[in-house]
């Protein structure tokens, strides 16, 4: 697929660019042949801070990954989201809702601005419409200690929309955990092949008790609820789907 | 190895003279070579680990299995043993070490708190080029002090697998103390997870071995304890920082295991003594990370040197002592009986242990472990001064003003240097007369985690020189430097720059007389190391004050320290927090 390789290459690009502010000379006369005294550490990680098995109330069943992985500095990472699910039984593939390279900088202490590029559809297969877009973002941690991330993406037709997610960790035990998180979506103008109508599409609100058994593996059960709103919740309806709806789920929180 | 200790040791030869022979005396040559567990004398007189007497002494670096806490780890070991063992110099000889690298990574040997000629610093990419695989490096330099210091490595994260060890150098001229035997404690830090994969976690998740973050359960205490307003305005105001106030250590007990000498708490190393001795103990922090808080129930210390350096004596019950710091304390046990020496982490999530006993294999009660402590509003007293408000985003500084601070842990307002009301000593240029405390210092305050008025605690402003320092000249200048960093991605600095993003060393000229300003921005201690030049560390003792190598500086806090930059050459300046030093918390000087 074209859009891949290209995102490929960007991603390279990035990287690349990223690694070469890494370093700076001290200036203190030591011959050039010495080492430097401290390292700069280049390292990454990854996190399914959701990977879940959803069971809604009306809609189907569904597997759930939300994914973000980095590599990088202290000030210069490239980013790797996506969001996504695998609807259980309705003999279609696994679908990105989002899939996104991104290049990230630090601007302030608890603040990344983030710009790239993304993948709107199918994982393996044509079952899903697709499409490419540009996205430019915000993630962070508010006062209050809530994770945020913000982002505005410009489609390839020109269609934008934004998002919202925050979540936030209140510490029951030093395993036990309750995270509520909330997704707001909109959007400028209506995009009917992939369900988005025009202004707030839609409210998804969840709540999740964790155990960290480490601190790279929690299991988790929880409940969410989601609405959507205006054309978007019509265009749900008119393929058989709920605009409302509340569900269960349980997963697993995972770091390497 | 028949050569006797007793020969080339003044105490022990005077000890010997009076006819009052101690039992462990004579027995550090025996220890030389074979293993401390071994030899039935192995516990006295001195280190558990062996020793080599200078002048000419020989190490070799390797990494090999040892047991740690009776498991299988691989540290690095000096001559076999991790930590290495004791070099023991003595003031004026010419001392000639040579390290030869059986890693296969460079590797370095730093001595840390020696003063000596800029190429045998041992900092690689500063004073050297470092020690390749397979080479031997010799380190020859005039030994000009004496006291209680150590060595380790400079490269990398080495100094976290056991590449360190003490440096006792005996004094050329009677000690302004007496005792009969002494020991060494070398209290460390062990992990038996890969110091590399410590520091990523560190970078990658905030608070990863913080198991004592506060819950909802602390939230209804505060509040069943402090009333309902001030605990919301307390948790909004730390919450609205987005820090944690229970951020006390980086590294914790859930990872490391505390050593003694090489051995865990339950290991128990014995230091013996004979009811009725002075026992002079050389305790040295070497650890990477982890501040302790000493004391021996039961037995009052007298706290002599400070750094090496001698300080008139201080009575205490308790320490806190920093990373890479050094203090010897006198002990006078007069019963037959076993004491537990405790060396509690800072954060309160393990402890270090050995046992001060009349024979081996006694033990005395442990104490219970301190609960862990909040941080208040001591770590903002910087800014409550008004000095630098532009780090504390999102504070919203009107709140303070009108906080209950009586119910602040661990504060004592009386002792708080830089509020209303203390008059200090000022030149016609402005500045503060040499040896006055600045104001925003603390040094009345042992810390975080200690209560005033449970026990007596050893603090800054206890220390005091026996006599003036050689340089009696007023600062020609004063330098400031901001100690800085972002919790959240682990960055640490100075004045907000990495090392690998300043332009240039910081500059001293030579033979000048200046004051180092260092203003704590952050939340966290930092023990800040000079090399190469003493700071005297101006804690309000006018013309007496301490001279050290390292100083604590707590968090908000505002400390200074006089140099004589007679030491021409490049030296390292850093953090020595090990993974502060190596996220960036780290500058050269340069003195020319």
């Amino acid at each position: 697929m074209p859009t891949k390789h290209y995102l490929t290459s960007v991603s390279a690009v990035l990287i690349m660019a990223a690694a070469n502010t890494i370093y700076a000379d001290d200036g203190y006369d030591a011959p050039a042949s010495w080492p430097a005294p401290t390292q700069e550490h280049l390292m990454g990680m990854g996190l399914f801070d959701r990977l879940e098995y959803s069971v809604p109330d009306q809609g189907q069943d569904a597997i759930v990954w939300d994914f973000q992985g980095w590599y990088g500095g202290d000030v210069n990472r490239v980013y790797l989201k996506s969001e996504g699910e695998n609807v259980q039984g309705d003999g279609e593939d696994a679908e990105f809702e989002s899939l996104e390279f991104l290049y990230s900088r630090l601007i302030a202490d608890f603040w990344e601005l983030q710009g790239g590029m993304g993948y709107q559809g199918g994982v393996f297969s044509d079952d899903h419409a697709e499409r490419t877009y540009g996205v430019v973002g915000l993630q962070g941690v508010m006062p209050y200690g809530i994770e945020t991330d913000v982002a505005i993406q410009v489609s390839d037709d020109g269609d934008v929309a934004a998002s919202f997610e925050g979540e936030y960790d209140v510490r029951l035990t030093q395993q036990l955990y309750l995270q509520p998180r909330t997704e707001i979506a909109v959007a400028a103008s209506e995009v009917e092949a992939f369900g988005v109508g025009e202004g707030l599409n839609s409210v998804r609100a969840g709540l999740r008790l964790g155990y960290e058994v480490t601190r790279r593996f929690a299991p988790y059960v929880g409940a969410y609820w989601k609405k959507e709103y205006g054309d978007t919740a019509d265009f749900s309806r008119a393929s058989g789907d709920s605009s409302e709806d509340t569900g269960m789920v349980a997963g697993v929180k995972l770091m390497f | 190895m028949t050569r006797s200790n007793i020969i080339t040791h003044p105490l022990s030869r005077r000890q010997v003279l009076k006819g009052g022979v101690a039992l462990g005396v004579g027995s550090a040559a025996a220890m030389g070579l074979s293993p401390a567990w071994s030899n039935p004398w192995g516990h006295t007189n001195a280190y558990a680990k062996g020793v080599e007497e200078g002048p000419e002494v020989s190490l070799a670096i390797r990494r090999e299995s040892l047991p740690i806490n009776g498991k299988e780890a691989r540290p690095i070991s000096i001559n076999h043993t991790s930590p290495g063992p004791m070099i023991r110099l003595k003031e004026g000889q010419d001392a000639v070490l040579r390290v030869t690298n059986l890693l296969d990574e460079p590797t370095s040997i730093h001595w840390h708190g020696l003063i000596l000629p800029p190429g045998m610093d041992g900092v690689p990419g500063v004073s050297f080029a470092g020690i390749a695989p397979g080479e031997t490096f010799t380190y020859r330099f005039p030994v000009r002090q004496n006291g209680t210091y150590w060595y380790h490595s400079h490269s990398g994260v080495q100094e976290q697998l056991g590449h360190a060890g003490p440096l006792i150098i005996d004094a050329a001229e009677r000690e302004p103390f007496r005792y009969d035997r002494e020991h060494v404690l070398l209290l460390t830090d062990w992990t038996f997870e890969d110091p590399m994969s410590v520091f990523r976690n560190l970078k990658t998740m905030e608070g990863y071995y913080n198991f004592q973050e506060r819950t909802i359960a602390d939230l209804f205490a505060d509040m069943r304890q402090n009333g309902l307003a001030d605990t919301v305005e307390m948790r909004s105001m730390w919450a609205k920082m987005r820090m944690s106030s229970r951020d006390i250590a980086d590294v914790t007990g859930s990872t490391y295991t505390y050593l003694i000498n090489g051995h865990s708490p339950e290991e128990n190393w014995n230091a013996l003594f004979k009811p009725g001795e002075h026992v002079r103990l050389r305790v040295i922090n070497g650890s990477a990370m982890s501040y302790f808080d000493v004391r021996i129930p039961g037995l009052k210390m007298t706290v002599v040197a400070a750094d090496g350096q001698p300080v008139q004596p201080v009575p205490v019950d308790e320490f806190r002592i920093g990373v890479a710091e050094t203090y010897d304390v006198l002990v006078s046990p007069e019963d037959d009986q076993a004491y537990t020496i405790f060396a509690e982490s800072m954060d309160r999530s393990g402890y270090a242990r050995a046992t001060l006993a009349p024979r081996l294999g006694m033990q005395a009660e442990i104490p219970e472990r301190r609960q862990i402590a909040d941080r208040g509003m001591e770590a903002m007293s910087v800014h409550m001064d008004g000095m630098d408000h532009s780090n504390m985003q999102g504070m919203d500084h009107s709140n303070m003003q009108d906080m209950d601070h009586s119910n602040m842990q661990g504060m004592d307002h009386s002792d708080m240097d830089g509020m209303a009301g203390e008059q200090r000593k000022t030149r016609e240029n402005g500045m503060l007369a040499a040896g006055e405390a600045q104001p925003g210092s603390r040094y009345g305050q042992a810390g975080i985690g200690i209560a005033p008025d449970e026990r007596r605690v050893l603090v800054y402003r206890d220390l005091k020189a026996f006599t003036p320092w050689p340089d009696r000249r007023e600062p020609g200048r004063e330098l400031e430097l901001h100690l800085t960093g972002n919790m959240e991605r682990y960055m640490w600095s100075f004045d907000g720059k990495k090392f690998s993003e300043v332009t240039g060393p910081i500059h001293f000229e030579k033979d000048e007389r200046l004051r180092l300003i260092l203003i704590n921005d952050t939340m966290m201690e930092h023990p800040i190391h000079l090399h190469g030049m003493w700071m005297e560390l101006e804690n309000g003792q006018g013309e007496l004050i301490p001279r050290k190598h390292t100083l604590n500086v707590k968090p908000g806090e505002r400390v200074s320290a006089l140099i004589t930059a007679d030491a021409e050459g490049s030296w390292a300046f850093h953090c020595h927090l090990l993974y502060h030093m190596d996220a960036g918390m780290f500058r050269v000087v340069r003195v020319s």
